[in-house]
């Protein structure tokens, strides 16, 4: 498995030299911008006033007198806020309890010697190939058996475990020099203080990687939230836009749409432009999620 | 003294070979203990979300419950036969066949031009790569957002902007001959920039030695391209299309913002049908059904990819 190796290596994505000749270059400058296209609509459809008509909508040259009123509308129409607050409240809960459950596991794996090793590793890997979404159904049931239906720790449980996690971890720790924790072991450091103060502050890089892929993931979650959750108020922000433009859609309101979009997009992209490397080396670790 | 250790020996060597080894394993499980504590609060969820799904789903297969009320009832295989003549899952299964190969070619495609490109780092190639990762990050519900305006008839982006070119103003989302093929333009728009970046990460592969060598020899581009990168390439290119293919089962957002699987099924995916099954019609044992058959189609797959991909890698 020398490719999924070398996926898990912090890549600089580059060749030295030039492959393509020019014309291809030209083609994907091209597509890049046909591929920018839906988010300037976005923007420019945003900030157009109401007044300018549907016929102008799809002009992607920003209005003469830009307006604020659909960010404005959008904001009263979707409970923007509180789908933002339990999207973040979601996500946070996951991560938080998944950096416990890899750590654990991670190291386990990456270090202790235990009978039925190779088993209880296969039992991981399988999760990697069993493709959770599609097991919403037994796990809705399950959701609801625990009471946990229409609550946001529904939605958050099925992802508490993560093999991709594990393994990620299991990496990082096999990394670390053993010598660093003999020196631990004299001092008389149990196991979990050993993870403490050697292996989790070696390891940051590969926990922001994780964190990275597990918001990201979580962020845009839709399917799995739609049916976890019923109340108005517990809907994240995905669940929010969709009834949010099913609303709008009906009144052709599609600079309000545009807006409420934007809005809900904007975070991500946001701390995207910001960290665009960590992103991009972590989106080529998550290869095997 | 000295007499009793040569006498105690025979008697441990005489004790049963089973017993022996079952204290060793004892003895293993001990040790093991610690591992087993760490590893517990992952296999409970997973336990409880994954294997005990697997389970679940198998024998929810087996049993009809249609409210929430009603009697559970063993009916074997029924469901599962009830799904196989159920004309809306077997569209849906051909629609989420047509829409796999449909959207990965094209997006893989796209992703190697896109690598190949900009394999290359400077300012320019960073910012191009941003722009066709950007809509990787976007929810699936946000672009369907989007492209609802773009596929709108005569107004929307498309039409306003290439739809005159056409003979007829197509109905993007409204024809069912189209309908399919438009929702797999949002998904080879947002998934061409992931697949780059294994195509980018695979060509750090090529050694840099070859592509020099070839470059004396005289082998133009294409040449290269054909005969050092493409061979070079083969297991990322499997790997992509293992997630490709994954990806077009467990991908729907758009079809329920966008087509609700319309108009007349053209744009049902088993994922949607799926729910349809259990959140519409309350009829858990036929979605347990038609999850089973998915999930064993889709383990199938993923491997034999897997396989071909050890064999190649190990082999010569």
């Amino acid at each position: 498995m020398k490719l999924l190796k070398g996926l898990f290596e912090d890549a600089p994505l580059a060749t030295r030299r030039e492959i393509t000749p020019k014309l291809g270059l030209a083609l994907t400058v091209l597509l890049a911008i046909v591929w920018l296209i839906p988010f300037l609509w976005m923007v420019v459809a945003t900030l157009r006033p109401a007044s300018d008509g549907i016929n102008t909508m799809a002009e992607l040259i920003p209005s003469a007198k830009p307006t604020l009123d659909n960010i404005r509308d959008a904001w009263e129409i979707g409970d923007f806020p509180r789908y933002f607050l339990n999207t973040t409240f979601i996500c946070t809960g996951i991560l938080l309890v998944q950096f416990v459950t890899i750590t654990l596991a991670g190291f386990a794996f990456a270090r202790l010697a235990f009978s039925g090793k190779t088993l209880i590793f296969y039992l991981f890997l399988m999760q990697l190939m069993l493709v959770p979404v599609l097991l919403i159904v037994p796990n809705l049931r399950l959701v609801a058996q625990l009471g946990l239906y229409d609550t946001l720790t529904g939605v958050m449980m099925p992802f508490f475990a993560s093999a991709f996690g594990t393994f990620l971890m299991r990496q990082a720790f096999e990394a670390i020099p053993t010598e660093l924790e003999d020196a631990a072991l004299i001092d008389g450091a149990g196991l979990l203080q050993r993870i403490r103060h050697i292996y989790v502050p070696l390891s940051l890089p590969s926990f922001s990687a994780f964190a990275i892929i597990s918001v990201t993931s979580h962020w845009n979650d839709f399917l799995w939230p739609l049916m976890v959750i019923n109340s108005p108020d517990k809907r994240p922000l995905t669940v929010g836009l969709s009834v949010f433009t099913a609303t709008a859609e009906g009144t052709q309101a599609w600079g309000t749409i545009a807006a409420g979009t934007l809005m809900v997009i904007a975070p991500l992209l946001i701390t995207f432009l910001i960290f665009q490397k960590r992103f991009i080396s972590s989106f080529v670790t998550s290869g095997i999620k | 003294m000295s007499l009793a250790e040569p006498a105690a020996l025979p008697v441990a060597t005489s004790a049963p070979p089973r017993l022996h080894a079952l204290r060793r394993f004892a003895a293993g499980l001990k040790a093991s203990l610690p591992a087993y504590l760490l590893l517990l609060p992952s296999l409970v969820f997973l336990a409880l979300f994954t294997y005990g799904a697997m389970g679940r789903v198998f024998v929810d297969a087996l049993y009809q419950r249609t409210t929430p009320k009603a009697p559970v009832r063993f009916v074997g295989f029924d469901n599962i036969s009830a799904v196989l003549a159920d004309a809306s899952f077997t569209g849906a299964v051909v629609n989420n066949l047509l829409y796999a190969v449909g959207t990965a070619i094209p997006s893989i495609a796209l992703a190697l031009l896109f690598a190949l490109a900009l394999s290359r780092t400077n300012a320019v190639t960073s910012a191009l790569r941003a722009a066709l990762f950007l809509p990787v990050l976007i929810p699936m519900v946000a672009a369907s957002a989007l492209f609802l305006f773009i596929f709108l008839p005569n107004v929307g982006l498309l039409d306003y902007y290439i739809g005159h070119l056409l003979p007829v103003l197509p109905n993007w989302l409204g024809d069912p001959d189209i309908a399919l093929y438009a929702i797999m333009i949002i998904t080879i728009w947002k998934n061409a920039g992931y697949y780059m970046l294994f195509f980018l990460a695979g060509l750090q592969a090529v050694p840099e030695e070859v592509m020099e060598a070839a470059h004396l020899d005289g082998a133009g581009p294409f040449m290269r391209l054909r005969h050092i990168i493409l061979p070079e390439l083969r297991p990322t290119f499997l790997f992509v299309t293992v997630i490709a293919t994954l990806n077009a089962v467990t991908q729907v957002d758009h079809v329920f913002v966008m087509t609700k699987g319309g108009p007349s099924n053209a744009t049902n995916l088993v994922l949607f049908y799926i729910y349809q099954q259990a959140v519409e019609h309350y009829d858990i044992g036929k979605a347990s059904a038609a999850t089973l058959l998915t999930l064993a189609a889709l383990m199938a797959l993923t491997a034999l990819s897997f396989r071909t991909l050890a064999n190649r890698e190990g082999g010569p």
